[in-house]
């Protein structure tokens, strides 16, 4: 078992270490899972969304050579170059060899969780390139040296006065000041001077249309096109997985990601890119990075449906009270834990272990992924393939005889309560995980099947 | 110089390599052919569409002025944007008030806009966004960069749902088209609502009532 980095239950630890915080992490989060139920409910044509997206994105995944196919030559037709990259490490490198046919070292990024995949930045910033992030969320991590911690919120591990003190150190912003709308203006100021400035943009791409050739981006800030439109060259990253058959597809899934997302009705920008503007080079790099073999994974390959909206982020009990960095990965959460293994088994083996299995993740899945299915199918390959984190390992097997053996599963319960009444400092000690960071509930005297026998007597 | 060509064909060939190897692998591990469902059925709305584009677009922060004619868009324009700052157009009819001969210049040039005035194709009652495509822009970057966006669009012109608002865009040819809704904002500084990121910080909809 080599671990490059700390595993999610030791980095939970550190971030478990400021209660205030976690409290607001946690709360701030069930308010979007919120507001997203609330744009669901208002729906009732909202199963029918879902069951629609899923049924696309089956199509699509069924026949993903011929559409990508298509939509390669639809997009050379419109006049937009078209790249391929096997892995990260080739995107990159088109990326870069783009640069330096303009002879440009200085771009500006709108957000990309397939760059963050890849690690574009820092390759870039080897080779002399200067990167910036123009999302308000990305913009502020970046300047703090640390990854995203969520997909579409990517500053949500962060305190207004993280992001004051941040600004102040680097945008020379008042010292103390705190304010939101006082903090956004200034990054806009800071960041319009990029867009004026810079010659090449960089954005992500939520849906390509094979029909067209066209690709659509969603954002709310308008950095994306900010970027685009100004640029002398717009380089259009995508994994293979964005593609939808025909253009009408977006009605259903516009209708879905905003809604998944944020509980917005939608994202305040839509933006079809089909063709390069005037005067104007465009081109569309489309990475592989693992989706084919995934693809070739019956039990996994429903995550390559996945359209990024975080919506079982915001709702997982276990990514709200560990945060994003726990995770150690470019795409966190409960289908980042899906995603993670594909890429290397060995160094993210503790992820799909990093979840309840409560389901709530399948339930509000926008393409109805069966997420809390897969994270219990991963454990079983990681078992098989030796690749368990060893704690888990020596559990499962003390669980699999405890839950083979009845007397020993009853007696076990016994003392379990009998020592939560009569002797707590032995459960809640410092060998017991399940106390770190939680108090234990006060122990029922009897168990169920006590009750229950005594009830029949009765 | 032949070696400079043997580079060149072989920098070729690894780009093709990529394309065909992607392409092979997904041949290869693509699951038998599902088909695609249909899409009637999915608009379950019962809603006025004006009534309510009106109410979400108040709820997303955007403003709805209902006028009758292109007079009170003029005079609203002059009571409610500083005078003296750079109006831009892409409707003639407003040439009196905001400049029009722009859209061949550099887009940088449209730094300093302070308003861009411009017609919405149609509008989309679920939701509020306007889809509009390039000529309608002007330049691309115009709604983007301007301080404060004002799109006309005629009240017949909402549909109910996204899936109306494609079946009307049909096959249409365009370089870049866009479904805006409300003022650009951002919530990413603990979930703060700030309207203004990086796009247009105010957006107004003339609702144009009548005929
Ligand atoms: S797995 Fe589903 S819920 Fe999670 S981000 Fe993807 S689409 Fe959204």
């Amino acid at each position: 078992m080599s671990h490059a980095t700390q595993d999610h239950a030791t980095l939970s630890k550190q971030f478990n270490k400021d209660e205030a915080r976690v409290n607001w992490h946690d709360e701030t989060l069930w308010f979007v899972r919120q507001k997203r139920d609330k744009m669901a409910f208002s729906l009732s044509e909202w199963e029918l969304l879902r069951g629609a997206a899923s049924a696309i994105k089956d199509n699509v995944l069924s026949n993903l050579h011929d559409y990508l196919v298509e939509f390669e030559a639809k997009a050379q037709q419109n006049g937009v170059h078209v790249h391929w990259a096997a892995n990260g490490a080739e995107h990159n490198q088109i990326v870069h060899s783009i640069l330096k046919n303009h002879g440009v070292t200085q771009m500006v990024k709108s957000k990309s969780m397939l760059t963050e995949e890849c690690h574009l930045n820092e390759y870039l910033a080897k080779n002399g390139v200067e990167v910036i992030d123009t999302d308000l969320g990305e913009r502020i991590v970046q300047m703090r040296e640390e990854p995203p911690s969520h997909i579409v919120l990517p500053a949500i591990h962060l305190k207004k006065e993280d992001v004051g003190e941040t600004f102040h150190q680097h945008l020379g912003t008042e010292k103390g000041n705190k304010d939101p709308q006082y903090l956004t203006e200034a990054a806009r100021q800071h960041l319009r001077e990029k867009f004026l400035t810079r010659k090449l943009a960089l954005t992500g791409v939520n849906f390509a249309i094979a029909e067209t050739g066209e690709f659509v981006v969603c954002t709310n800030e308008g950095n994306a096109d900010m970027g685009a439109h100004l640029a002398d060259v717009h380089i259009a990253c995508m994994g293979f997985e964005k593609i939808l058959p025909k253009r009408e597809h977006l009605g259903v899934f516009l209708r879905l990601l905003a809604r998944s997302a944020t509980g917005q009705p939608i994202t305040t920008y839509s933006s079809h890119f089909k063709k390069p503007r005037e005067g104007q080079e465009m081109h569309i790099v489309i990475v592989d990075n693992g989706r084919s073999t995934q693809l070739g994974r019956a039990d996994f390959r429903n995550s390559l449906k996945c359209i990024r909206c975080a919506a079982c982020f915001n709702t997982c009990p276990v990514y709200r009270r560990s945060g994003g960095h726990s995770y150690h990965t470019a795409i966190a959460g409960p289908i980042g834990s899906i995603l993670a293994p594909n890429l290397d088994m060995a160094r993210n083996a503790d992820l799909p272990f990093a979840s309840t299995l409560c389901g709530s993740c399948s339930n509000v899945c926008p393409v109805k992924i069966d997420i809390h299915d897969q994270l219990y199918k991963w454990r079983q390959v990681l078992v098989q393939e030796g690749h368990a984190p060893l704690s888990k390992k020596l559990m499962m097997r003390g669980m699999t005889f405890t839950l083979s053996n009845p007397k020993v599963y009853r007696l076990g319960g016994k003392i379990g309560r009998w020592a939560l009444r009569n002797a707590p400092f032995m459960v809640n000690n410092g060998l017991n995980p399940w106390f770190s960071q939680r108090d234990m509930p006060e122990a029922p005297k009897e168990s169920f099947r006590e009750w229950y026998l005594k009830r029949q007597k009765e | 110089m032949k070696a400079v060509f043997y580079l060149f064909i072989n920098g070729l060939k690894i780009k093709k390599m990529s394309r065909d190897k992607i392409l092979a692998a997904i041949r290869q591990n693509q699951p038998a052919l599902k088909p695609l469902p249909s899409l009637s059925g999915l608009n379950q709305c019962t809603f006025e569409a004006k009534e309510q584009y009106k109410n979400v677009l108040k709820s997303i922060g955007g403003h709805i002025v209902e006028v009758d004619n292109e007079t009170e868009i003029v005079q609203y324009i002059r009571e409610n944007y500083t005078q003296g700052h750079r109006f831009i157009t892409t409707l003639p009819q407003f040439a009196p008030i905001a400049e029009t001969n722009w859209s061949d210049n550099d887009p940088h040039d449209l730094e300093n806009v302070e308003l861009m005035l411009m017609a919405g194709t149609f509008g989309v009652a679920e939701n509020s966004a306007i889809w509009v495509t390039e000529g309608g822009l002007g330049q691309r970057v115009a709604p983007f960069i301007c301080q404060n966006l004002a799109i006309v669009l005629n009240a017949h012109d909402i549909v109910p749902t996204m899936h109306e608002a494609y079946e009307r865009i049909g096959s249409a040819d365009y370089g870049f088209g866009v479904f805006i809704a409300g003022p650009s904002k951002t919530a990413d500084i603990e979930q703060s609502l700030v309207l203004g990121a990086h796009g247009a910080r105010t957006l107004v909809v003339f609702l144009v009532n009548g005929a």
